[in-house]
């Protein structure tokens, strides 16, 4: 059996206000894995993915890659798990494309040439070599998704983490970044209602609803059964029905 | 093209000196400038001389040199217009209005033209150091001159999200103007107060997020960048030449 890389047990968070967002979530995730997780808005999807790379600290216990999320290991966890945001403004601060992807090696104190090489590297992975000094302003939004991608492949994460990578998307945008993503050969957990597109990257499946897993198991079982979707604000994707 | 890269990507003698050397080199001429007598008129009209020449190598277009400048002149002639009425010295032309007197002094006038040359080269220079400078070249050319980084981050962000702000604030201003056709005046501008209320909540929790999305990468407080090219010999000469010629204008000064 492949080794666990994420084990989660009885994580609670709720919100500054007081308002529950998760709610006692039990889930292991093992090497390899691209596991979707899906629900309608406000579910709590983001809220799980934060909690992953410590930005957001619940009551419960989570283990990645061995260590337990803690204040002293949190710079080695953000290394080794990557988070693309669902606002590439948001995730490309840096005046150009270059200093973006190389800002996260830079912090980890990689000497300048590997951080060339990451950087060549990353865009190449994601189809944007030759951007290196454009300006993310200037980019489309598939191109800034693709730059924030890249931003996160130059750390070479074990788990990437994806807030609605497909988002906002137009259909050609949509289709390369999913192509892309296909392409990685690390973990992924991807937070989505894009449900084509957990159908088609996503082997194992979760329904998060209200800061509950509803249900856990193979994707393809998970979007056919029309009851189950429709009673937590999702609906059976058109290439199932 | 945004406005501030406009000409950046011009192929010059100008443009392609390390920006580190044209900061240092505008510098010292602001400096030379700032510090030279107010009647050493030769001294003011090799500035100017010097000033359309650098111009010039740049390729800039002048029209659009001029256009820069028009932006800033207003502000300085506003300030100093006063200045040739309050100062006390030689009577030159007086006027009286009811009770009072309107007097023009010479020194009051040489203090203006003192101002008013000074503050329109000086800008002259920072036109021509910023045109022929991307704004990004510009940021690391402050870092590489040990400018603290969390000032030249803030510089950096200010850039990255301004344009981010305006089209947030242009889609809320459409969205207003679509739903209030009719409406007083007064609404209006009590509309565009919640929206601006909007702009500023919008962009302190985009600060959050964009802090959130650092603390992602590692980020600890610290600024890292990758370390700057050599300076070529011709950077060296380009500061060597302007220091000379602005010694050479200190010479000029003790000769008037």
């Amino acid at each position: 059996m492949a080794k666990k890389v994420i084990e989660i047990k009885n994580l609670s968070y709720s919100y500054p206000d007081g308002t529950p967002a998760l709610k006692s979530i039990d889930l292991d995730v093992s090497e390899g894995d691209t596991l979707g997780i899906v629900g309608p808005n406000g579910a709590g999807k983001s809220t799980l993915l934060l909690h992953l790379n410590g930005i957001l600290r619940g009551n419960g216990n989570i283990k990645v890659l061995d260590s337990e999320v803690s204040e002293k290991k949190l710079k080695h966890i953000r290394s080794k798990v990557g988070m693309v945001f669902q606002d590439p403004d948001n995730q490309l601060f840096m005046p150009t494309v270059f200093e973006d992807v190389a800002f996260g090696p830079l912090n980890y104190g990689l000497p300048p040439e590997e951080v060339r090489y990451r950087v060549r590297d990353a865009l190449k992975a994601v189809e944007m070599s030759g951007f290196e000094d454009r300006v993310p302003h200037h980019l489309s939004f598939g191109e800034k998704k693709r730059v924030s991608l890249a931003t996160i492949l130059s750390m070479s994460p074990d788990i990437i983490l994806l807030d609605e990578p497909t988002s906002n998307l137009d259909p050609r945008g949509r289709r390369k970044v999913i192509e892309v993503i296909g392409n990685l050969k690390v973990t992924k957990i991807i937070a989505t209602h894009d449900l084509e597109m957990a159908l088609e990257l996503c082997e194992r499946g979760v329904i998060l609803d209200s800061g509950r897993i509803i249900a856990d198991g193979q994707m393809l079982d998970i979007l056919k059964n029309k009851d189950l979707l429709e009673a937590h604000g999702l609906e059976v994707p058109y290439s199932l029905r | 093209m945004d406005y501030i890269n406009k000409y950046a990507s011009i192929q010059s003698i100008i443009h392609r000196r390390d920006p580190r050397v044209k900061v240092i080199a505008f510098v010292i001429f602001v400096v030379f400038i700032v510090l030279t007598k107010t009647e050493s008129f030769t001294a003011f009209a090799f500035y100017g001389i010097l000033i359309f020449t650098l111009i010039l190598m740049s390729r800039i277009p002048i029209k659009y040199v001029i256009k820069r400048s028009i932006t800033i002149i207003p502000f300085v002639l506003f300030i100093a217009i006063f200045i040739p009425f309050l100062k006390e010295g030689r009577i030159l032309w007086s006027y009286p209005v009811g009770s009072m007197k309107l007097t023009i002094t010479y020194e009051g006038l040489m203090m203006f033209w003192n101002v008013i040359i000074k503050a329109c080269l000086s800008a002259l220079c920072m036109i021509i150091l910023t045109a022929s400078t991307g704004f990004f070249q510009l940021l690391k050319a402050l870092e590489g001159l040990k400018i603290p980084r969390i000032i030249v981050m803030i510089f950096s962000f200010m850039h990255r999200y301004f344009f981010i702000l305006q089209e947030e604030l242009m889609m809320m201003k459409r969205a207003k103007e679509s739903r209030s056709v009719n409406g007083r005046r007064w609404q209006h501008i009590k509309a565009l107060a919640n929206i601006l209320g909007v702009l500023f909540i919008k962009s302190y929790e985009r600060g959050e997020a964009v802090y959130l999305a650092m603390c992602s990468r590692g980020f600890d407080g610290s600024i890292r960048t990758i370390e700057h090219p050599r300076l070529t010999n011709r950077d060296v000469y380009f500061v060597l030449i302007i220091a000379a010629l602005l010694v050479f204008s200190k010479f000029l000064e003790l000769l008037i």
